[in-house]
């Protein structure tokens, strides 16, 4: 599989802080990779690095020209992000997905409409697509933040924390969905919950001021210990769930 | 009623002056309200006052000056704000009673008279000159151009400021353009309201427009509406009444608010569909 983004001894943080120490990685094609660390441990720093928000204080990062261009990274970013009571509707914030491609003064053509139906369409907001935002769930907020990241069909989507949203009842909804864009691009999602996402990821990056991958979706505990990721043992069943080590 | 030129002109000049005070306080009103600007609005208006009584000292026109301490303020916040070295609501709070202090001062140093001091706070309508009138005209046409060519741009940024960052670069450039071309709407409208009553000419049309719709576009129209009859209806009260005029388009404004809830209250229960922001787009789609 041809790789998208190669990156080497990249080191990265913040004035004097460095967060990200000596990381080789890369991401490749069809690429469903789970992020996970300790808060403070990196994640995010390395989203930022991918986004070109973050100068790296050194290393590389290459990106493969033909496959993936900066105008096609899909982002998700935290929560957080976005003031629910400012007077834009559901249609107008995943058209703004669009804004990359476009110059300051954004003309929005039929084809940008056309792009974001669908993706309204493929995303099940059709009913709500001109609703304010603060009278949408927390599950529908995701969706269209979601729609907003792959409106520009993307070759690499990233997602921070897409679980923070706290709306269970869409949650296997949103993963399938994940599951199903994944046939179309890569993605690399960062979350805390282990438990929840060793389920839909191919592989694994645990990020501690260093990088570790894991190529498999399942972590053992003497991996994680060595790596000093202070997280819990996932393994994988009908059910996905969690194993505690022993205690004495 | 004499119908003299003087009367003629005076009405002309008092719709254009509502007019224009109500396109540049509906622009810039809906961009204060929807980011939640109304307390740095309140303090550009209030530090601009130092201006006012700098212009006043030095003999220059006090417009002039309360254009340049407003600007400076508004970015200042803003350039504060986005370095995060200072709380924005504090430096608001210092900046407001700072800029009425100037004032004062520089007021109480100048010697003799000094006119139109009231108007400045309260707003006049009689001391209004065509200069005035006619540099609302052009702000008018500024922020129409300004808003329509960036509206998208300007909008996402309002909206979802870090993710703007991630495609642009034009981010801090856009919000100190924006918070310049407001600070200097709201010195402008000084003029017609007033120091102490401007922020009400920017907030209430907005508030007005949000009851009905939830659209930035609509509120936009909406609060100019809103405005221009507030305005121009607040000047005929107090005409024909003898009451001053911003405390009077104040007044008519809250009472339009007021009686606006009421209808949507009325409408809501009646389930009028094409009062309603979905039904009416989905035919256009």
């Amino acid at each position: 599989m041809a790789s998208l983004i190669e990156i080497s001894s990249l080191s990265a943080g913040y004035e004097s802080n460095i967060v990200l120490v000596d990381i080789n990685f890369s991401i490749c094609e069809n690429d469903f990779i789970g992020v996970i660390g300790p808060n403070g441990g990196g994640k995010t720093t390395l989203l930022k690095v991918i986004l070109g928000l973050l100068k790296p204080f050194s290393g590389t990062i290459v990106f493969n020209e033909d496959l993936l261009k900066r105008t096609r990274i899909g982002y998700l970013p935290q929560m957080s992000a976005g003031d629910i009571s400012f007077p834009v509707t559901v249609f107008d914030v995943i058209l703004s997905g669009l804004m990359i491609n476009k110059s300051v003064v954004a003309r929005i053509t039929a084809e940008d409409r056309k792009k974001a139906e669908n993706v309204i369409g493929e995303l099940g907001l059709g009913g709500i697509k001109k609703s304010p935002l603060n009278e949408l769930s927390g599950g529908q907020l995701q969706r269209m933040f979601l729609g907003r990241a792959i409106i520009g069909s993307p070759a690499l989507l990233l997602l921070d924390e897409p679980d923070n949203f706290v709306d269970a009842t869409f949650e296997n909804d949103f993963y399938q969905k994940l599951h199903d864009l994944n046939e179309r691009m890569a993605i690399l999602m960062v979350s805390h919950d282990v438990g929840t996402i060793s389920s839909h990821v191919k592989s694994f990056a645990c990020v501690n001021r260093k990088l570790h991958y894991h190529p498999s979706p399942e972590i053992t505990n003497e991996q994680l210990s060595s790596y000093d990721c202070p997280i819990q043992l996932v393994t994988h069943g009908r059910i996905p769930h969690t194993v505690l080590e022993k205690h004495d | 009623m004499g119908g003299s030129i003087f009367q003629y002109d005076f009405i002309i000049k008092g719709l254009l002056g509502a007019l224009f005070a109500s396109i540049t306080a509906g622009i810039a009103g809906t961009f204060i309200v929807s980011r939640r600007m109304v307390f740095l609005s309140g303090g550009i208006t209030h530090a601009s006052f130092g201006g006012i009584g700098i212009g006043y000292f030095v003999g220059i026109n006090p417009v002039i000056g309360a254009a340049i301490f407003g600007i400076l303020s508004a970015l200042g916040v803003e350039y504060l704000a986005v370095k995060q070295k200072i709380r924005e609501d504090s430096a608001i709070g210092i900046l407001w009673a700072f800029g009425m202090a100037i004032g004062i001062i520089f007021i109480y140093l100048t010697p003799g008279y000094t006119p139109n001091l009231m108007s400045y706070l309260f707003g006049s309508i009689l001391t209004v000159t065509n200069a005035d009138i006619i540099a609302l005209g052009i702000m008018s046409v500024v922020l129409i151009i300004y808003f329509g060519i960036f509206y998208r741009t300007i909008i996402y940024i309002s909206f979802d400021e870090a993710f703007a960052r991630t495609y642009s670069s034009y981010v801090d450039l856009f919000k100190y353009i924006t918070t310049a071309l407001i600070a200097l709407t709201i010195v402008l409208n000084i003029r017609m309201a007033g120091v102490v009553l401007v922020i009400s000419l920017l907030t209430i049309p907005p508030n007005i427009a949000m009851i009905f719709t939830k659209i930035y576009r609509r509120i936009v129209i909406w609060s100019i509406i809103a405005g221009f009859l507030g305005t121009s209806a607040g000047y005929a009260i107090s005409y024909f009444a003898g009451i001053p005029v911003g405390a009077t388009i104040i007044f008519t404004l809250v009472i339009i608010w007021v009686a606006s809830k009421g209808i949507y209250f009325v409408v809501k229960k009646m389930d009028v569909y094409w009062l309603s922001d979905k039904t009416e787009l989905k035919t256009k789609t």
